[in-house]
């Protein structure tokens, strides 16, 4: 199997469970990992990277929900079928975050809606 | 995963003439690794020499690895349990190899391969005896002992006290492969609260004979943190979301609630350690 980055920060940004989950969905909405790949099991995870089995637990669980993997009971955990539905609604999700990221930082040092409006279209321009 | 738990206390309360275990309620779901943390004489030893059968308890039940401590059975399980406490205590003559042939008489799942192969592991000479050992090879000593008979719960109480941090960060390592199997689970007390920062799954909090919490650790580290603002701001902050403070002069470091701080405010993680004391703290006052 192909090694996988997942790195874990333990400046307390961001909770452990959440940076799994999304190192995990990256390499998955990448294409690093495929359709039908076999994950590392919870606990071999769990034990390589020294965290808790109860937070890589919960990762997992996330993604399953999500539906970007599946696990069968005595073999592992699996990457699901991309659904191409699904993406377009985590990078809508994510445009939205930065427009509201960008937003927040335009109210830090006031500057208007409208500036930054024309921000947009100016360099939309420019793509 | 099995929800089967590996250690379950309910209620369980010991007197002694200057001292009161309380009412303490904990479960360790099996294949996970809960420290215990508290003052000296905060009653982690009584809560490990109960779950071992060393003292009875007065009031409670306590079941290990499924079987009641009290019940006869339990002398069968006890081939499943590995202990270490703070001292390791074998014959002061004896040296690693005859540990090896008392040990083979004593538990029936004994292995001598695995023992040999932690003497080695450890780099403990086999020949030496037992009373020339410096501590951290008496303790990795009596923590390939408690190994070598195949258990499926390790006890341990201060394994890792007094010894230096390379030791420290090698025998955690063997723990963390310890439980990589699903059917192994591990109690741990310890001072050194950030060893059990590293491998524990549950942290239990014992405080004056009463249990404070026992959480899940990456739930505490994303509870609680460690926020250092100005005096002002920290007037407006609602005083039930600080565990403890400190007033440096320039302004104020606290141990902090994250779930009731305004989020414009950085709160920095903490650690169990600073957790630990601030609650001690807060429950003093």
């Amino acid at each position: 199997m192909r090694t996988l980055d997942i790195i874990i920060s333990n400046t307390g940004e961001r909770p452990i469970y959440e940076q799994i989950y999304e190192q995990i969905r990256k390499l998955i909405i990448s294409g690093r990992l495929k359709e039908g790949d076999l994950l590392p099991s919870i606990r071999g995870l769990a034990k390589d990277l020294r965290i808790s089995v109860i937070t890589t637990k919960r990762a997992y669980e996330e993604l399953e929900r999500e539906g970007f993997i599946y696990s069968v009971t005595g073999k592992g955990s699996f990457v699901a079928k991309k659904n191409v539905a699904l993406i377009r609604e985590e990078n809508l999700k994510q445009i939205e975050a930065h427009i509201c990221a960008a937003y927040e930082l335009a109210a830090a040092c006031e500057i208007s809606g409208q500036e930054l409006m024309d921000m947009f279209i100016m360099l939309g321009e420019n793509e | 995963m099995k929800t089967e738990n590996a250690l379950e206390l309910c209620n369980v309360t010991k007197k002694y003439k200057d001292f009161t275990l309380k009412n303490l309620s904990l479960r360790l779901p099996q294949g996970c690794v809960m420290g215990l943390i508290g003052e000296n004489g905060a009653g982690k030893s009584t809560t490990i020499k109960a779950v071992t059968g060393a003292v009875r308890a007065d009031e409670g039940s306590i079941s290990v690895l499924g079987c009641d401590v009290g019940s006869g059975e339990f002398q069968k399980v006890k081939e499943d349990v590995g202990v270490v406490m703070d001292e390791a205590c074998f014959p002061d003559v004896l040296c690693p190899r005859q540990v090896n042939k008392v040990m083979k008489q004593i538990y029936k799942n004994w292995e001598e391969n695995v023992f040999f192969s932690y003497l080695k592991k450890f780099k403990l000479p086999e020949e030496k005896a037992f009373k020339e050992f410096s501590r951290g090879m008496k303790m990795k000593l009596s923590i390939a002992a408690a190994l070598s008979h195949r258990p499926k719960l390790l006890i341990l109480d201060e394994a890792t006290s007094g010894l230096d941090p390379i030791v420290r960060d090698e025998i955690l390592d063997v723990f963390n492969e310890f439980t990589r199997d699903e059917c192994h689970s591990i109690l741990i007390s310890s001072h050194i609260v950030s060893d059990l920062e590293k491998i524990c799954d549950y942290i239990a909090f014992i405080h004056e004979g009463k249990l404070l919490f026992c959480e899940e650790k990456d739930v505490l580290l994303e509870e609680y943190g460690l926020l250092s603002i100005g005096t002002k701001d920290f007037e407006a902050i609602d005083p039930d979301a600080v565990l403890s403070y400190r007033n440096t002069g320039y302004g104020v470091e606290a141990i902090v609630r994250r779930s009731m701080i305004p989020e414009s405010f950085h709160v920095e993680r903490a650690g169990i350690e600073a957790v630990m004391v601030a609650m001690a703290k807060e429950v003093r006052s």
